[in-house]
């Protein structure tokens, strides 16, 4: 067993891990952050998808100990007491989720998106971009169009 | 209008939760002193079991536990059960082989269940697992739909010679042959329907809790259904009685059919929990949800229609050879029989059709219901079936369905097979769909592609399905073994507010929106002062869960029944409270009034008064909560027309869907918005279905498309953004006038799919799923007998 230590969602956190535990394992299973889920065993679907550093990874393809001294968010770490932000918002009013399984990959993923390719995305761009999320719900018709809405809200935000 | 009522397109009330990461999937969910389960499954398709050691696994660090069939025989745990008789040819019911859940003496498919191993992480069953030696005779496999009844084939089960389940022949068939005889023209064709793998996003998942001071399991499970889970679990398989089992559908990420059905890993893990005495923990991974979730379709048919000089449609004849898979899962036997042959006429007034269907066993998955169930394979062969008609008879694909369309005034129609159409205007929503897709401008949009080099073509699909399952006396006809009716309970609290409990289940359907705004709009009540409760056993009454587009269009009703009920009792309360006759009371908008004059009293204020009963009609019982259960007198029929427009590059062979249009006969929606999801949803999974998802097993039962690398999934990259309308008629069978929408997209869009790339290479056929090898090839070809 190792010891990490991270910060997740702003809190300074730390646990014993087995050197294979995965870090979507430590956030889920040590820490309780079920809000990223896992839908595959092969990093395709993007259920996991967390930003670490500022980027988007995929927790399942992570180690926790790769991930010692790393600076992580969650879907847990997003909305604060004002209020949903705007990317969840714009998921909301657009309708960009039905089962929600894979919702917290899509909408940090949405977020590195926004971050990579700012505040006035083209459809085309979404749908490249979101290739490694998987929906079986929405048909990707409403995720597109809360990408686009959430990234322009944030510019005027 | 309400704002919140029937008709807005009201944000979703469990959308805060899924956005937050606060969903409660089963997953989630974790109890003091859990195990975790891993199972042994089978790598082989076909074999004997000479014996299991277990000794390996239970000496690995952190094992509770493994367990074997024999463990499970000798408790007395039974087998897994498939619900539907179909009667075979031969007057006999269909061949039900023993389904074990843990194998007893023989394997059947790569995936099958051999053991269950038990240890305090996930990772150590995992390892110990792998020490699971078990002593296989491998046998045979037979894996393909099309030759599994031939003769000298493998034997799968003694019970079913052959390997054929049932043969069921269908209609008129004397009928059919002489109209044959008759017809100026016959149209034939031969097609596959590809076997799909369900893929809901949230993988399997079950976690059992057994309480020794209440001698009560707790069962968490990814389940559509879960008062069905707990009478199979309790009366066929014996795991504990009905009140002594709790079965809780928590969030679940997605169904499609896939979590209607009991599984192996259900009924281990309840009966594991209790002879371990500790809670166990099994959370499938996406290659288990591959190989042992049930698969969906895979039929092989051969299609035929008669004409007259007219391109009348006289009679239809059908042969489909359906894949059950090794064992029949719960619903199988229904699905390739009466969710499919009563389904043949389509939106046309085809006067005879004679159907014959062979369901064979193979050494692969259990195939069942998946998203449409019968209804999409009923769909893509009439309506591929169609197309190769309009191209035989030199008519335009839309003109053919015109003149065949059942007319707009035959309605209620009573089709040749069994099902009577509720209400229709087909010609409605073709024409709708054509000006959406603008299907004149069509010619020019190909002569430009084709200055760019590329195909362009175009395809209808004018679907109906048989939703709203269903009216309890004509399935228990057919051989279900249950009701289908559906359940509600409309309770407020002394406060004012109302919880309602359905027996239908939510997991993406947004039914905690949908039945709130219902209950909003009859009872006048604010919407955010009302809860929707579902999927637990302990607080909600029996009900049958959610499949087939059911539970607007029968749970729904439900729901409207208790709320007809709250309001009759509040008349009687209101008129003892206003002093005045029962007779004047009229209730609107929340508030029961005196007629004629402005003596009033609001809803919430006559609950209170039900709770605080001080002064109290005589004779009228307490409390402010009634129950309801509605049986539809018939099922519901949603139509639509879709028309699909691609671009092939015959280069390459991939095709893009350039423009997909969907006109759709729903009835009344009741929330817009989540209406227009399900229909995206449903086309994707069909687009997905015709140019990307083909389960495959290789020829000794390996199955080669157990990951999201092998299996294509459609990604927001394959699609295009869908333009949606409605061609609404009113369903007089449906006290709502809602028909459903959940199935639609996946039954309308695959031979909108296939007819529109058929169009664009100028061929006559291709199968399923069209990838861009397949399109290659027949573009190669079809370009080499052009030249």
């Amino acid at each position: 067993m190792s010891t990490v230590s991270m910060t997740v969602n702003g809190e300074a956190v730390c646990g014993e891990v087995e050197s294979r535990t995965l870090l979507v394992q430590f956030l889920r299973e040590n820490l309780g952050l079920t809000g990223t889920h896992v839908g595959c065993d092969t990093s395709q679907c993007g259920a996991c998808v967390i930003h670490v550093n500022g980027k988007s990874v995929k927790s399942c393809t992570m180690l926790a100990i790769q991930a010692d001294g790393a600076d992580v968010t969650t879907i847990e770490g997003l909305a604060n007491e004002a209020g949903l932000h705007p990317m969840q918002q714009a998921f909301m009013d657009n309708h960009g989720l039905q089962c929600g399984f894979c919702t917290p990959g899509m909408v940090m993923s949405a977020l590195d998106i926004v971050n990579r390719n700012g505040h006035e995305l083209d459809e085309s761009t979404v749908r490249k971009e979101l290739e490694g999320n998987i929906c079986r719900c929405t048909g990707y018709h409403n995720i597109v169009k809360a990408v686009q809405a959430g990234a322009k809200a944030m510019g005027g935000s | 209008m309400n704002e919140n009522g029937i008709g807005a397109s009201v944000r979703r009330k469990e959308d805060q939760r899924f956005l937050i990461g606060k969903g409660n999937y089963t997953d989630d969910i974790n109890v003091a002193g859990q195990t975790h389960a891993v199972f042994v499954r089978s790598p082989h398709a076909h074999a004997e079991i000479k014996g299991i050691d277990c000794s390996g696994a239970l000496a690995a660090p952190g094992v509770v536990a493994v367990l074997t069939g024999d463990d499970l025989a000798a408790d007395g745990i039974g087998p897994l059960i498939c619900g539907v008789t179909v009667t075979s040819d031969d007057g006999e019911p269909h061949r039900a082989p023993a389904h074990p859940a843990l194998a007893q003496g023989k394997v059947n498919y790569v995936g099958d269940h051999v053991a269950i191993v038990i240890a305090e992480t996930r990772a150590q069953a995992r390892d110990a697992a792998e020490l699971v030696d078990v002593d296989y005779n491998v046998l045979p496999a037979v894996i393909d739909t099309g030759s599994a009844a031939d003769s000298g084939q493998q034997q799968i089960h003694e019970v079913a010679p052959d390997n054929v389940c049932y043969n069921w022949p269908f209609g008129d068939k004397d009928g059919v042959e002489a109209a044959f005889a008759g017809a100026h023209k016959v149209s034939k064709l031969d097609l596959v329907n590809n076997r799909m793998v369900t893929n809901p996003m949230e993988p399997r998942a079950a976690l059992g809790e057994y309480n020794p001071g209440t001698d009560e399991i707790t069962l968490h499970l990814t389940t559509q259904n879960p008062h069905v889970h707990r009478l199979v679990l309790s009366a066929f398989n014996q795991l504990a009685p009905e009140h002594k089992l709790r079965v809780v559908g928590p969030d679940v990420g997605g169904g499609f059919g896939a979590k209607i059905f009991v599984y192996a890993e259900e009924l281990v893990v309840g009966w594991a929990c209790r002879k371990i005495k500790r809670p166990v923990k099994w959370n499938g991974d996406r290659t288990e949800a591959f190989l042992a979730d049930a698969h969906g379709r895979d039929h092989v048919s051969t299609a035929e229609m008669a004409m007259d000089e007219n391109g009348k449609f006289l009679a239809m004849r059908v042969q489909t050879q359906a894949n059950l898979g090794a064992y029949l899962s719960t619903f199988s036997t229904m699905v390739p029989s009466y969710l499919y042959a009563f389904l043949l006429a389509g939106q046309y007034s085809t006067p005879l059709i004679y159907s014959e269907v062979k369901a064979v066993f193979t050494n692969t998955a259990p195939v069942d219901a998946c998203r449409g169930a019968g209804r999409p394979e009923a769909t893509y062969l009439v309506e591929r079936l169609v197309d190769i008609c309009a191209a035989d008879m030199g008519l335009d694909p839309a003109e053919i369905r015109r003149r065949n369309f059942i007319p707009v005034d035959a309605f209620p129609y009573q089709t040749p097979v069994v099902q009577c159409y509720d209400s229709g205007d087909y010609p409605a929503a073709l024409d709708k769909a054509m000006e959406l897709a603008d299907y004149s401008g069509f010619s020019a949009r190909a002569e430009e592609a084709k200055s760019r080099g590329k195909l362009r073509g175009i395809g209808l699909s004018s679907y109906v399905e048989a939703c709203g399952i269903a009216p309890s006396a004509a399935v228990g006809q057919l051989g279900a073994g249950v009701g289908l009716w559906e359940s509600a309970q409309v309770r407020f609290n002394p406060t004012g507010n109302v919880q309602v409990f359905t027996g239908t289940h939510s997991h993406g359907q947004g039914h905690e929106t949908t039945f709130a705004q219902l209950v909003c709009d009859q009872l006048g009540v604010p919407i955010e002062n009302i809860e929707v409760i579902h999927g637990d056993t302990a607080k909600t009454q029996f009900g049958m869960g959610t499949y087939g587009s059911r539970s607007l269009a029968v749970g729904g009703v439900a729901i409207a029944r208790a709320c007809d009920k709250l309001i009759a009792k509040g008349k009687k309360i209101a008129a003892h409270a206003l002093e005045a006759a029962e007779g004047d009371i009229e209730f609107a908008d929340g508030n029961f009034s005196v007629a004629g004059t402005d003596k009033a009293m609001n809803i919430a204020e006559v609950a209170f008064t039900a709770y605080v009963p001080h002064s109290y009609p005589e004779g009228v019982e307490p409390g402010f909560d009634e129950n309801a259960f509605f049986d539809p007198t018939n099922f519901s029929f949603p139509a639509g027309t879709h028309i699909c427009e691609v671009e092939v590059d015959p280069d390459t062979g991939v095709v893009e869907v350039v423009k997909y249009s969907a006109v759709d006969d729903f009835g009344r929606l009741i929330n817009p918005m989540i209406v227009e999801g399900q229909v995206h949803g449903g086309i994707a999974h069909g687009v997905g279905q015709a140019l990307l998802e083909g389960c495959s097993y290789d020829s000794e039962g390996q199955l080669i498309t157990a990951s999201y690398m092998d299996y294509a999934m459609p990604r927001a990259d394959n699609l295009p953004s869908f333009d949606i309308d409605y061609a609404p008629t009113n369903p007089p069978d449906n006290p709502l006038g809602v028909k459903g929408c959940g199935e639609a997209g996946a039954i309308g869009a695959p031979p909108a799919v296939i007819n529109a790339i058929s169009n664009a290479l100028g061929v006559r056929h291709i199968d399923m799923p069209a990838t861009p090898e397949t399109v290659w090839r027949a573009a190669q070809q079809a370009a080499a007998v052009s030249a």
